[in-house]
């Protein structure tokens, strides 16, 4: 023990303890609260799996807009919601699978969208606009090519999975 | 770092009088169960406050996942109680604490009942808090609807034939509360909710501001 004493006066040990109940009482009441509503950045989100889209003879040079449905659930409400792609075969006869959502905010880009760009896709939002192979043009909004669809043949049918970013270009 | 926050507002608008105001005043020996222990009858009060910050807390957070529409309240309730991290627990504590609230209120009128505190000068603060009574009652009642399960609908079925039994405006006061003459659905659902989240808690709030107010101003009652 030391020699001088520390001393703790009443008023001091029943405000310390008094903050000390008070607080745990408080956090216990909170962190459930708090845990509930930060639930949806928490929680897992499962892969989406492979679709049909197309028959493999329909797919030409020319993007061609492919769409299909997916069940969604969300949260306690299930439906069908639309998805689409463009899709066509480059010189190397691989097929390209590219995602219509624009990568500067967010809207649907279309093949040849704007008669004053032929040959490339169009954004109406802000005139973004993207070359055949998906590359964003230099000085258009968008800052990314479009995404691209994994996707897989079978018995001469195309199905995409997941749509993927494709870095810089 | 606190200190030195707590410093500059102070110094700037002279905050410590506010809540030296509220926080810091005498208790008096008879109402300190440390004294007397017969005293914890005066902490009612204070616990119907606490359970009351739950339900209002619990509510607010339950209402970042529960919809107000009958084809999705149910199934809302069921994933957040089922899906959501400590959904079980959040619920529970409004579910739970909706009767605790009810029971500590009583209790803490029947302490102010039987101790004659409601006497002059403090009549209006006993019809303050009768009020608050009947708030908390009608919270309870429009909560219930809210899971849309059997048991709510069913009770507020109940709800709507006992109004309806009024004389006179019995009728037009179920229409009212239901939104339609015939139907306890949509409409109903979104009015409970409407009163429960919104209407009620605001009436709740100015009649407790009121009566705290009052009691600040009049003190305590004397000992028996
Ligand atoms: C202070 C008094 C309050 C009381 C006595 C009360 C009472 C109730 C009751 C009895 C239920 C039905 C619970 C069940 O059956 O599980 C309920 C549900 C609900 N309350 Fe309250 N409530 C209060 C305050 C609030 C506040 C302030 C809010 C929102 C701001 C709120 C939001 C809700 C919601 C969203 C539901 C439906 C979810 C569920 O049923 O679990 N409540 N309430
Ligand atoms: S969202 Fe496509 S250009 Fe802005």
């Amino acid at each position: 023990m030391s020699e001088k004493k520390q001393q703790v006066s009443r008023r001091q040990f029943l405000n310390y303890t008094l903050t000390g109940v008070g607080g745990f009482m408080a956090a216990g009441m909170l962190a459930p609260m708090v845990r509930f509503a930060i639930d949806p950045v928490l929680q897992t989100h499962a892969r989406g799996e492979y679709k049909a889209v197309a028959e493999v003879d329909e797919i030409t040079t020319e993007p061609q807009r492919f769409d299909w449905t997916i069940d969604q659930v969300d949260a306690w409400y299930e439906s069908e919601v639309t998805k689409s792609a463009w899709v066509y075969k480059d010189e190397k006869d691989d097929i390209i699978a590219l995602s219509p959502v624009c990568k500067h905010l967010g809207c649907v880009v279309s093949w040849e969208g704007s008669g004053d760009y032929p040959n490339e896709f169009f954004c109406p939002c802000h005139n973004g606009r993207y070359y055949k192979d998906g590359v964003n043009v230099p000085n258009t909004p968008p800052s990314a090519p479009l995404d691209v669809y994994e996707h897989r043949i079978e018995d001469g049918t195309l199905y995409l999975g997941n749509a993927k970013p494709r870095g810089e270009a | 770092m606190l200190q030195k926050i707590y410093d500059w507002i102070d110094e700037r608008v002279d905050i410590t009088p506010l809540w030296r105001d509220i926080a810091d005043h005498e208790v008096p020996e008879h109402v300190n169960p440390a004294h007397h222990f017969s005293a914890f009858v005066y902490c009612f009060g204070g616990l119907t406050f606490f359970v009351t910050v739950i339900q209002i807390l619990s509510g607010m957070f339950l209402t970042m996942y529960y919809v107000p529409d009958i084809e999705n309240a149910w199934r809302s309730v069921y994933y957040l109680q089922t899906e959501v991290a400590h959904g079980q627990i959040v619920r529970g504590m409004h579910h739970w604490g909706a009767s605790v609230v009810i029971v500590m209120l009583f209790l803490h009128t029947l302490r102010v009942f039987f101790q004659g505190a409601y006497k002059k000068p403090r009549e209006l603060n006993w019809m303050v808090g009768v009020s608050i009574f009947f708030v908390m009652l009608a919270l309870g009642l429009t909560g219930y609807l809210l899971p849309w399960d059997n048991k709510a609908y069913f009770a507020t079925q109940v709800t709507l034939e006992i109004a309806e039994g009024v004389p006179y405006i019995g009728e037009m006061a179920k229409t009212l509360l239901s939104g339609d003459p015939e139907i306890v659905g949509a409409q109903t659902l979104t009015r409970f909710f409407a009163i429960h989240v919104f209407f009620l808690p605001a009436a709740l709030f100015a009649l407790m501001g009121a009566h705290f107010i009052l009691i600040r101003k009049q003190g305590i009652s004397g000992p028996l």
